[in-house]
């Protein structure tokens, strides 16, 4: 396929990786924020292509493994209630809440269906009026205009009967949560590429500056990672630290405008809780007053939830790169994509899923090992 | 969910006063919202998160980056003929498990 098959051929990689082999010369942490890339990395092996002194940090960029347990569990209880049609993106049905998941609750009865894009579920709406359909709008940046468009529709075209639950997460004050954290050992990040489609980036140049960080706006095929790291292991060995774009096709430094005036219109900055690290201040985003009306947690009268995480589930250390997935005692034990502890183990973007999925099943690096000099 | 797929754009339409349009991913033909790319024509290229098309894919900067990276090609070929004679396997590292099949 056209601008696919292109960056991903293996000759061209084995050139960025050597020329990033000749660029280093000493140990770095690179995280890439996207759980996208995440997948990427492993499943082409990207990671092993990189000499051994690039560490690679999987970020906390996957929505459905940041949305908070205490909204799954908001979403279960809507989903489980008789009238309505709950609608979801498919990654989000196996995401274990406190009980059970969205899987549960649809062999026990509820309505629950899988949507392409939250227009479809705008149209379920319109085609059973006597049924409340309700959106789970999670995601980025990258999917908050589409969750914005539904919501305008709805109001536009007048559809009581569709409302959304909305968990909106942002990139950048994740960022800075990761560099003002004492713990941090990130030192370059590869951005997202399409959220960074729909927001430009200018708003990592002050991160860029403020904490002396090499942020790359990066994309998502072998080449485009490559890329991304050639730049940034650059930066780092010349002690710059700047906000570059590898990912021109597809990203500008002021974004989508169209995008951003709609997200403006219909939603407002709001603090925001990520499953496995916490409360980030302002952020996420959250509908205005005006759209109000469009809120599942408005138009549902729930009952407080008590959520309850799995004890032996430490998805927050994965998140936030202080464990490896393959290093946790419970990976591939007592959590696999079928019996899944933490959203980290079911999501496409997940990292623990990544690690299961394509055989990485045994911790790589060992803490006390030396570091080797890399041939070839 | 970041995911975004790059597909042609073979057909412009209005739905409920929205720039709708169909757009073709290596022959699987889908309904996509343009609302967010009024700059896009059809056989524009545009990349597909979650049925909305979130930016143009700018034809120059993809042969751009393409060029540059063929040029890394002949720069590591010159600094060191043996990188180019790899396999597409990744080199062996003592610290790697083999790739499991």
């Amino acid at each position: 396929m056209k601008y696919l098959a292109e960056f991903r051929d293996s000759t061209v990689a084995q050139s960025l990786a050597a020329e990033i082999r000749r660029l280093v010369t000493r140990p770095w942490v690179l995280m890439e924020v996207c759980g996208g890339q995440t997948h990427s990395i492993i499943r082409n092996g990207l990671d092993q292509l990189l000499p051994i002194e690039i560490t690679l940090i999987h970020g906390p960029g996957c929505p459905v493994c940041v949305t908070p347990l205490a909204l799954i569990d908001k979403a279960l209880m809507i989903a489980a209630q008789p009238g309505v049609i709950f609608c979801s993106f498919g990654d989000m049905l196996r995401v274990p809440g406190s009980q059970k998941d969205l899987f549960r609750v649809k062999s026990e009865g509820g309505d629950v269906r899988v949507v392409y894009s939250p227009l479809d579920a705008l149209m379920l709406a319109r085609q059973n009026p006597n049924r409340q359909v309700v959106f789970f709008g999670i995601g980025f940046e990258t999917t908050a205009p589409a969750n914005a468009m539904a919501v305008l529709q709805a109001k536009r075209l007048g559809v009581r009967n569709f409302s959304v639950l909305i968990s909106h997460v942002l990139v950048p004050p994740a960022i800075e949560a990761i560099l003002r954290s004492p713990a941090n050992r990130v030192q370059a990040f590869l951005a997202a590429g399409h959220v960074c489609s729909v927001m430009g980036y200018w708003q990592y140049v002050p991160l860029a500056r403020r904490y002396g960080v090499p942020i790359v706006v990066t994309g998502f095929e072998p080449l485009d990672i490559l890329e991304g790291i050639r730049r940034a292991v650059a930066q780092l060995e010349q002690g710059r630290a700047e906000v570059e774009n590898a990912y021109p096709r597809a990203v500008t430094y002021e974004g989508n405008q169209s995008a951003q005036a709609l997200l403006a219109e219909v939603f407002e900055v709001t603090d925001r809780a990520w499953r496995g690290i916490g409360v980030i201040p302002n952020s996420g985003w959250r509908l205005r007053s005006a759209y109000r009306e469009f809120d599942a947690e408005a138009r549902f009268d729930l009952a407080e939830v008590q959520p309850q995480e799995s004890p032996l589930c430490r998805s927050g250390d994965v998140l936030q790169g202080r464990l490896k997935p393959n290093e946790c005692p419970a990976f591939g034990k007592q959590c696999t994509p079928r019996t899944p502890l933490g959203a980290t183990m079911v999501s496409s973007e997940g990292a623990c899923a990544a690690y299961y999925n394509y055989g990485r099943l045994a911790p790589e690096r060992l803490a006390s090992a030396p570091l080797p000099a890399m041939s070839g | 969910m970041c995911l975004g797929i790059p597909g042609q754009v073979q057909s412009i339409y209005d739905v409920d006063g929205v720039r709708m349009g169909k757009v073709n991913f290596g022959g699987i033909v889908k309904e996509v919202c343009l609302a967010f790319v009024p700059e896009v024509n059809v056989g524009d290229y545009t990349i597909v998160h979650v049925g909305f098309a979130i930016t143009r894919v700018d034809e120059a900067s993809a042969q751009e980056t393409l060029r540059l990276f063929r040029e890394m090609g002949k720069l590591n070929e010159e600094l060191d003929p043996a990188a180019q004679t790899e396999t597409v396997e990744p080199p062996a590292c003592p610290l790697y498990p083999p790739p499991s099949t």
